[in-house]
Order: structure tokens, then C-alpha cells, then sequence
């Protein structure tokens, strides 16, 4: 579905796709910042206590989602400052795109980013031999990622709108409420392989999130309604 | 900003490449009448509009000069025009460069992932003297080091002989040169590589069909390369040419003497452009100076160029008049006939100048596109096959040098939309792509895996 997202609203666009890959390209550094950070601490430690390896492997998710959240304020900034260059650029004197348009190609970016180094070599096992689950781990190895992997791309991609607006209005709330979000998914992900935990507020909270965008895009029950009736 | 790459020819014949990285304008010429921008600027705009697809009304690209052996025809815009016209078709010229780079490199890594001829060491280059299979660290770090030091020092050689041999305008020689090394790669290589890609996948095929393929290939290449042909064909043989290379490369570079052989080229490669005694510069300057398209083989354009002669500039002629991307087919045709095309020209001017003549606009149309040379995409994609080939982390090293490739690109398509002038293309995308290659093979890939094996997300 992200790559349905892709080609059909952000392939037509050249700009678009320079702020899309630009986007997973700042995500691209904060997980490296992140892995840093934490391959420090490893090396640091003892690799041979369980519980600190985990407890250091939960910091440093937290640390990465945080990171997360700073390079996605980061690039926001970037994209300012790009707008104005732009406006000022163009013969109209109105900018070829708006700030909600980039906010949910960054969104995008980012949510592209992270699943692909999520599921990809994930993937490229899936094609050789093999089953799952076969040291007792829970057979629907496969298809709890595909999932939640999807949750997370679509995931970013809203929270991608609801940060810029957000910082664009100055309620700092909504982007309070953001980071508080992305930081729930993943500690919710500490409950695999127990997946009713993860998956279905994960879903939740998506729903949740798409809403909050969708009011904030300017759509409305009645768009919805229109658009849907429109069509059949 | 061009690229310049010349395609090595194999390993028997030196390899030269050059990279930089150049817009492709003839000096602009200082424009004459405020109705030709006006005018321009609404033709262009139409243009764009209908080709782009998009309502993004300032996305324009304006029609630039013919860069031709002939006289610059047509103004594109006035000086202080230029530059917002420059930056505001940035993107798409961006795209423009993305589409084949990412093509390039999905060639070459699919061939990497599931051919294995290429990554089984069988062998090296004579440019690369030093083996790498001692066992200390030491001696294998030095050896890497001496045959950089052998490979950029060819390279060096075969970049100042041919800027000599430009210069001192022996053209006979440099396209000979250039049609056997094309020559070679398309039919040797080709056929090494299909002959690969067939024991794969254990299809086969008998030497007559191989021979009948193989040299409707070549020679259809040869043509489109070297002569004319439809842009899209050439750009898909300069890709696969590129591929192609690449692909040498990353079998017969030993593995550390690759990486350093990147780093070294980027700064050769800076160097080359920059310095007002580089080779590269020079060579794009006489280009430049003598309005000479830089040799066809060399480098990947991502837009068409007519060259037309025309003795007077057509001002009224021009008219508001839709561009249409069947102008280029139809001039195409017209560029094979151009003294028709100049007598058709001289008896339209006189008519009603408002008049729309579609056959005037297309003669004198030129896309300014964005140059890029073959070394660049070969380097590239260089840099990303031998990710995919020794990188443990498989996808996710791939991905991540990939995206910073890109990145480097559009960066330096900043640059060359701020400087206007020659850059070179490799250092910025291959220094990211190799702080990324090397921090996320090391860094990120044990972060990742752990979160995998855990089935965390961050």
C-alpha cells in the first residue's frame, strides 16, 4: 500500500519525490545517530548479562524514536526555509507547494524508510527455504511484520501531518502528542511475540491518527461522504 | 556542470574516465528583445506545463540555445531570468538525472544479487598490480593504497592525452578510439554477460540466435551512441554500457583497493574540474569555446539537442506557439535535412510574425537538459554493487547507500544550479555513499538484526 501511496500521488511530482527521498534520508541519519549511540553502549557493557543487553536494547529504541522526532523537526525546519526559497523563486509569488503537501511527503519519506529497512532483508529471507517458527517462535513471524510494518509506514506518514501543523500553528501539544504516540507503538512492540498486544492498538491508534489528520487536512464527514457516494 | 566519463574500453585498453558534472548551455548570449523573453517564457511555460502534466505554473523550462557547431540561435532569457529559471526547473532535471542513475544501479545490483560470475574472484586487472591476499593488515592496506596509486595515475594519463588530442583537434582519433572501445563493450561484454545471466538461470541458447542477438545489439547501439538515433534508446544503451562497466569493475577490483580507488577518484575527480589546470576543465572549456557538443559517447544528456544553423535569430516568428513533444519527433527529421530547413526557414519568416509555425519552433527548439557523465553512473553504481556484493547487512547497507547517492546528486545539482558552471559529480554522492556504506554496515546492522530478532520497531 505505501508503494500505491507512492506511485500514485508522489511519482507525478518531481519536487515531491526530491523531499520524499530527502525525508528518508534525514530518517537514514537519525537511525544512524541512534544505532550509534547504542552500539556504543553495548560495546561498553557486559554482552553477557541478559537483562542489561535488554534493558539497553529498550533504551535505545526509546533514544531512536526521539531521534526520530528531532531530525523529523529538523527537516521541517529545512522545508521552511525551502518554501520561502521557493515562493520567492516563483512568478506567482505563491509556492508551487504547500506546507501540508511536504508535510505528508516527509511523512511519507520517513514511513518508506523505515519499513523498507524493516521488512526488507525480512523479504529476502522470506524467498529462500525455510519455515517459520521453527524454534518455537511464533509461526506468524511473517505476517505480524508485514503488518506492523505497514501500521508504521502509514503511521509515520500521519504523524508526518499532524507534526508539521502542528509546528506550522504553534501547538506544541500536537507535536507533544506525536512524539508521545511514536513512543507508544514501539514500547507497544515489546509485547511480541504476544501479538494481540501490539498489533491491534498499533491499528488503533492508526485510526486514530488518520482521523486527526484528516480533520486537519480540511477534510470533513461531509467530503467523505460526498467522495464516497460520488464514486459508486 | 557536465559529467565527463569516457568508457573505458576493457581491460586490455586503458581505462579513462573523467567525471564532472555541467548544465548543458553554450554561454548565453545576451538577449535582444524583451518580446522574445515574454514570449518565451509563455511558450516555455506552455511547454512544460503539457509535457510536466502538472499545474505547477512556474515549473518552466525555457528553450535554450542551440549549442550546435552552428551560431546560438535563440536567446533563452535574460541574465537575471537565468538563474530563477534555472533553479525553478531544478527538480525536474533532478528527476531526470534520478530515473537513470536508480536504473543504472537496479541493473547493476539485480546482477550482483543473482549472478554469481560477478562476485567470484578470478583475478585482476593490470591496473591493479597488488594482490590483496596477504595476511597481514598492513601489507593489505599498502597494497590497496599502491594500486590506487596505479589506477588514478592511468586514469590521469589517458584524461591528459585526450585533452591533448582535443586541443590539438586530432577529432579522427578520438572517435576512432571511441568507436572501438564502445565497440568492445558492447559485443564483448555483452556477451560475457549474457552468456552469465543464461548459466544462472541454466536457460539455453544456441550460438546462432546468440550471434543474431548479440549483433542486432551492438550494432543498434553503435548507432544510437555514436550517430543519431531516439533519445530514450541511447540513454537505455548508455545505462546498460555503464552496467556494463560497473559490473567489470566490481569483479576485477580486489576489495579495499575498491574503496579506496572511490575516495581517490572523488578527489581526482575535484580536482580535475576544478583546478583551472585540470584536465576536465580544459577539455570543457574548448568545448565550450569552439560551441561544440562534447562527443556523444561520453556523456548521458538527458535532453535532446537539435543543431541547427541559422544565420539570424527569429524573433517575431517565434510566437506564442505550443511546444509539443511531437516537435521532437518532427525535428528530428528536420535535423537530417537542414538546408531545407533553412530556405523553409528564410520564407516563414516573412509572414504575419504571430503567427504559430510549429516547423520554426522545433528547428530552433533546444531542452536545456542536465549533462551527466558515464563515469558517474558508473561509479556509482560501483559503489552500490559492491555494497550489495561484500556488505553482511545485504538490503539494508544497499538501500542506505542508494539514498545517499541520490542525496549527494540532487546536492550537487544545487550547487550546479547556484555556480553554473562545470562540478564535478562524484565527491559529494560518493563520500556520502561511503560514510553510509561503512556506518551502516557496522553500525546500524547489529542494531537492526537485534530489533529484528526481537521483532521491535522503532
Amino acid at each position: 500500500p505505501a508503494f500505491g501511496l507512492f506511485i500514485f500521488t508522489i511519482a507525478r511530482d518531481p519536487l515531491r519525490i526530491i523531499i520524499l527521498i530527502a525525508g528518508a534520508f534525514f530518517w537514514l541519519v537519525s537511525l544512524l545517530l541512534s544505532s550509534l549511540i547504542w552500539f556504543i553502549a553495548v560495546k561498553a557493557s557486559n554482552p553477557q548479562d541478559e537483562r542489561l543487553q535488554k534493558g539497553l536494547l529498550i533504551f535505545g529504541v526509546m533514544f531512536s524514536v526521539l531521534l526520530q522526532e528531532a531530525f523529523r523537526f529538523l527537516y521541517y525546519k529545512l522545508l521552511r526555509k525551502a518554501i520561502e526559497g521557493l515562493v520567492a523563486l516563483s512568478e506567482d509569488g505563491c509556492s508551487p507547494i504547500s506546507i501540508q503537501q511536504m508535510a505528508y511527503v516527509a511523512g511519507v519519506g520517513f514511513g518508506l524508510m523505515s519499513g523498507a529497512f524493516s521488512m526488507i532483508n525480512l523479504l529476502a529471507d522470506a524467498l529462500g527455504p525455510g519455515t517459520v517458527g521453527i524454534h518455537g517462535d511464533s509461526q506468524l513471524y511473517f505476517l505480524t511484520s508485514a503488518f506492523m510494518t505497514m501500521v508504521l509506514i502509514f503511521l509515520h506518514t500521519f504523524w508526518g501531518i499532524l507534526f508539521f501543523h502542528g509546528c506550522e500553528h504553534q501547538r506544541w501539544w500536537e507535536v507533544a502528542a506525536v512524539i508521545i504516540m511514536h513512543l507508544t507503538v514501539s514500547g507497544l512492540s515489546f509485547c511480541n511475540p504476544l501479538y494481540v498486544g501490539s498489533l491491534v492498538p498499533s491499528y488503533l491508534l492508526m485510526a486514530a491518527a488518520a482521523a486527526w489528520a484528516y480533520l486537519l487536512s480540511g477534510g470533513s464527514a461531509q467530503n467523505l461522504r460526498r467522495f464516497l457516494l460520488c464514486k459508486c | 556542470m557536465i559529467t565527463f566519463m569516457s568508457n573505458s574500453d576493457s581491460e586490455e585498453e586503458p581505462c579513462n574516465e573523467r567525471t564532472s558534472l555541467m548544465s548543458a548551455e553554450s554561454p548565453p548570449v545576451p538577449s535582444y528583445q524583451d518580446g522574445l523573453q515574454a514570449s518565451e517564457a509563455g511558450e516555455a511555460q506552455a511547454h512544460r506545463k503539457r509535457r510536466a502534466g502538472s499545474s505547477r505554473g512556474p515549473n518552466n523550462i525555457t528553450g535554450g540555445e542551440t549549442s550546435g557547431s552552428g551560431v546560438p540561435v535563440r536567446e533563452s532569457a535574460l541574465e537575471n531570468d537565468e538563474e530563477e529559471l534555472t533553479l525553478k526547473y531544478g527538480a525536474k532535471h533532478v528527476i531526470m538525472l534520478f530515473v537513470p542513475v536508480t536504473l543504472c544501479m537496479i541493473v547493476v545490483v539485480a546482477t550482483i544479487k543473482s549472478v554469481r560470475f560477478y562476485t567470484e574472484k578470478n583475478g585482476q586487472l593490470i591496473y591493479t598490480p597488488f594482490s590483496e591476499d596477504t595476511p597481514s593488515v598492513g601489507q593489505r592496506l599498502l597494497n590497496s593504497v599502491l594500486n590506487t596509486i596505479v589506477m588514478i595515475s592511468v586514469i590521469i594519463v589517458m584524461t591528459v592525452f585526450l585533452v591533448l588530442l582535443y586541443k590539438y583537434r586530432c577529432y579522427k582519433f578520438i572517435h576512432g578510439w571511441l568507436i572501438l572501445s564502445s565497440l568492445m563493450l558492447l559485443f564483448l561484454f555483452t556477451y560475457i554477460y549474457l552468456g552469465e545471466v543464461l548459466k544462472t538461470y541454466n536457460v539455453a541458447m544456441d550460438y546462432p540466435t546468440l550471434f543474431i542477438v548479440i549483433w542486432n545489439f551492438g550494432a543498434v547501439g553503435m548507432i544510437c551512441i555514436h550517430w543519431k538515433g531516439p533519445l530514450q534508446l541511447q540513454q537505455a544503451y548508455l545505462i546498460m554500457i555503464s552496467a556494463l562497466m560497473a559490473l567489470v569493475f566490481i569483479k576485477y577490483l580486489p576489495e579495499w583497493s575498491a574503496w579506496v580507488i572511490l575516495g581517490a577518484i572523488s578527489i581526482y575527480d575535484l580536482m580535475a574540474v576544478l583546478c583551472p589546470k585540470g584536465p576536465l576543465r580544459m577539455l570543457v572549456e574548448t568545448a565550450q569555446e569552439r560551441n561544440e557538443p562534447i562527443f556523444p559517447a561520453l556523456i548521458y544528456s538527458s535532453a535532446m539537442m537539435w543543431t541547427v544553423g541559422m544565420a539570424k535569430p527569429d524573433t517575431a516568428a517565434r510566437g506564442p506557439s505550443q511546444q509539443t513533444w511531437d516537435a521532437a519527433e518532427h525535428g528530428r527529421e528536420h535535423l537530417r535535412s537542414p538546408s531545407h530547413a533553412e530556405s523553409q526557414m528564410s520564407e516563414t519568416r516573412s509572414p504575419v510574425p504571430t503567427r504559430p509555425i510549429t516547423s520554426l519552433e522545433e528547428l530552433e527548439e533546444e531542452e536545456r537538459g542536465v549533462k551527466l557523465g558515464l563515469g558517474d553512473f558508473i561509479f556509482y553504481s560501483v559503489l552500490v554493487g559492491k555494497a550489495a556484493a561484500t556488505a553482511s547487512g545485504d538490503w539494508n547497507t544497499t538501500l542506505a547507500c542508494f539514498v545517499a547517492i541520490l542525496i549527494g546528486l540532487c546536492l550537487t545539482l544545487l550547487l550546479l544550479a547556484v555556480f553554473k558552471k562545470a562540478l564535478p559529480a562524484l565527491p559529494i554522492s560518493i563520500t556520502f555513499g561511503l560514510i553510509f556504506y561503512f556506518s551502516t554496515d557496522n553500525l546500524v546492522r547489529p542494531f537492526m538484526d537485534t530489533l529484528a530478532s526481537h521483532q521491535l520497531y522503532i
